[in-house]
């Protein structure tokens, strides 16, 4: 059963990974008894599953998913929200609000306007429908205030890190609020915009070297430097 | 006027070509990925005197709706060419080959992608040539599955493509202009390298059966040539970070031992 490529290594679509009895998993293809790599990303093998993890991709939505996403246009009682992705996603008024909504007497943008960002969750989405989204769960709904970023979808793991060990430590270091959309779209509200700054420069940071290990302690290490700038630069 | 013709020599008393080349030998061949900030996916390709840009958007929203498919993804190319790309002004206007020519690249690149992954979307390449020279849709199609990759489409394998021809009764590949204009045949052969298969194969001029079936392997060996370069391309950025991030920690690493000597 040979591998023609190591862990974590870089490879190509189309790439021969291993010939043998193995068990494909995400991002590759079996031909007979050969695996393909389907993306440009990194090999990862598990027992006898290989996988590949895409470097490269859109966000495709997935239900359970936490997003964040923009108002782009309203119905009588739907509003239409880009999720970053190449489906729009829908949000219906009950799925948002709590009370009976009365279209006659009421408007949709006494809620959500067009241009406003927005915290929901994927409740559906198959190959036949469009993703329906909710704000009703706790924490969800418009945000305020605070700025948002991006990042590619496919280095989000590696932002929340293993059990959101990244996250948790730009938090800790920095003091700021951030929600992290599945979607690769992030809000961050701090105590000044001067340390909103350095998260998205750590995440800058991630994105680039996403693929690169010791990243949290690098991270770290660029936002006390960071932080170290600003307040030598406050004394001034 | 079959004096005129005559004159030109392709290939001189050594057996080289009119840029030096063997018969057996590509031009000098560059590729970059990711050059465009704003689209998903892109690259760049230089092969002898060609200069191509390769923009990928997508999966995105298809518009207008109606053109939608429901199992699978729109794919659209648009190969265009530069109004200073050759030697005489072209006209802005897409001419009749330009269109052609981007159904046959399209045709070319769809085996290659899992479409059915992202039903009722888009999947949009422009392909603009910059500089023409010979050979610019196998340029296009090898440049054209680099961007796609580089958006992070899944895909069977890469699609690489390279000429061969005849010219002064010798077969060769990847012919430039020159030799496209002159030349007898003009065979463009373009392959799924991994899974072995033909995604396009024409031919422009004449050839026997036997100088064809020599011509073709010529061009499948022209491509897997390419097909190197391609990964390697691929592959580069991430490695230089990842061998920068390397150095960064070993110079890191030196710095903290003299310290601590010192």
């Amino acid at each position: 059963m040979p591998f023609f490529v190591e862990n974590k290594s870089i490879v190509a679509p189309g790439d021969l990974l291993a010939e043998g009895e193995y068990r494909a998993g995400d991002g590759v293809l079996r031909y007979n008894s050969k695996f393909f790599a389907m993306y440009v990303g990194l090999v990862e093998v598990r027992g006898t599953t290989i996988s590949v993890v895409p470097l490269r991709g859109s966000y495709i939505p997935q239900v359970g998913d936490i997003i964040i996403g923009k108002v782009i246009d309203y119905t009588l009682t739907t509003w239409k929200v880009d999720i970053n992705s190449p489906y729009i996603a829908t949000l219906s008024v009950d799925q948002a609000i709590n009370k009976k909504f009365d279209i006659t007497r009421d408007s949709l943008t006494n809620y959500y306007n067009i241009g406003d960002a927005l915290i929901a969750k994927i409740i559906a989405f198959s190959r036949v429908e469009p993703p329906i989204i909710s704000t009703r769960d706790k924490g969800l709904g418009k945000l305020r205030g605070g700025m948002l970023t991006r990042i590619h979808p496919t280095r989000v793991p590696r932002l929340i890190g293993r059990k959101g060990s990244m996250i948790n430590m730009i938090k800790n270091e920095t003091g700021c609020k951030i929600r992290i959309g599945q979607n690769g779209i992030i809000w961050i509200y701090g105590k000044s915009p001067e340390l909103e700054y350095i998260v998205v420069k750590a995440i800058r940071k991630i994105e680039r070297e996403a693929h690169t290990s010791g990243l949290t302690d690098r991270v770290r290490e660029l936002i006390r430097k960071e932080k170290e700038a600003l307040r030598g630069g406050s004394n001034e | 006027m079959s004096d005129s013709k005559q004159k030109i020599k392709l290939i001189d008393e050594k057996g080289l070509r009119v840029d030096g080349r063997k018969p057996d030998e590509l031009r000098p061949i560059s590729l970059k990925v990711g050059i465009l900030k704003q689209a998903d996916g892109s690259a760049y390709i230089e092969q002898g005197k060609n200069k191509i840009i390769v923009a990928v958007y997508g999966p995105r929203e298809l518009h207008p709706r109606h053109l939608a498919l429901p199992d699978r993804a729109l794919l659209r190319c648009t190969y265009r060419m530069s109004s200073f790309s050759v030697p005489e002004r072209k006209s802005p206007v897409p001419s009749r080959r330009e269109i052609e020519l981007s159904k046959v690249i399209r045709e070319a690149l769809e085996p290659s992608i899992f479409l059915e992954y992202f039903p009722r979307s888009a999947i949009d390449v422009y392909i603009q040539v910059l500089q023409a020279d010979g050979g610019t849709r196998t340029a296009s199609i090898t440049a054209a599955a680099l961007a796609l990759a580089d958006a992070g489409i899944p895909m069977r394998d890469l699609v690489v493509a390279c000429a061969a021809g005849k010219v002064d009764g010798q077969l060769v590949i990847d012919l430039c202009d020159e030799e496209d204009k002159e030349g007898e045949a003009d065979v463009p052969v373009a392959i799924m390298p991994q899974l072995k298969r033909v995604t396009l194969l024409q031919m422009d001029g004449s050839l026997t059966k036997e100088e064809f079936q020599q011509a073709f392997k010529m061009a499948l060996s022209g491509c897997m040539k390419i097909y190197e370069m391609q990964k390697e391309a691929l592959r580069r950025e991430f490695i230089t970070i990842r061998e920068e991030v390397l150095k960064a920690a070993e110079n890191n690493e030196n710095k903290n031992n003299k310290e601590k000597e010192a």
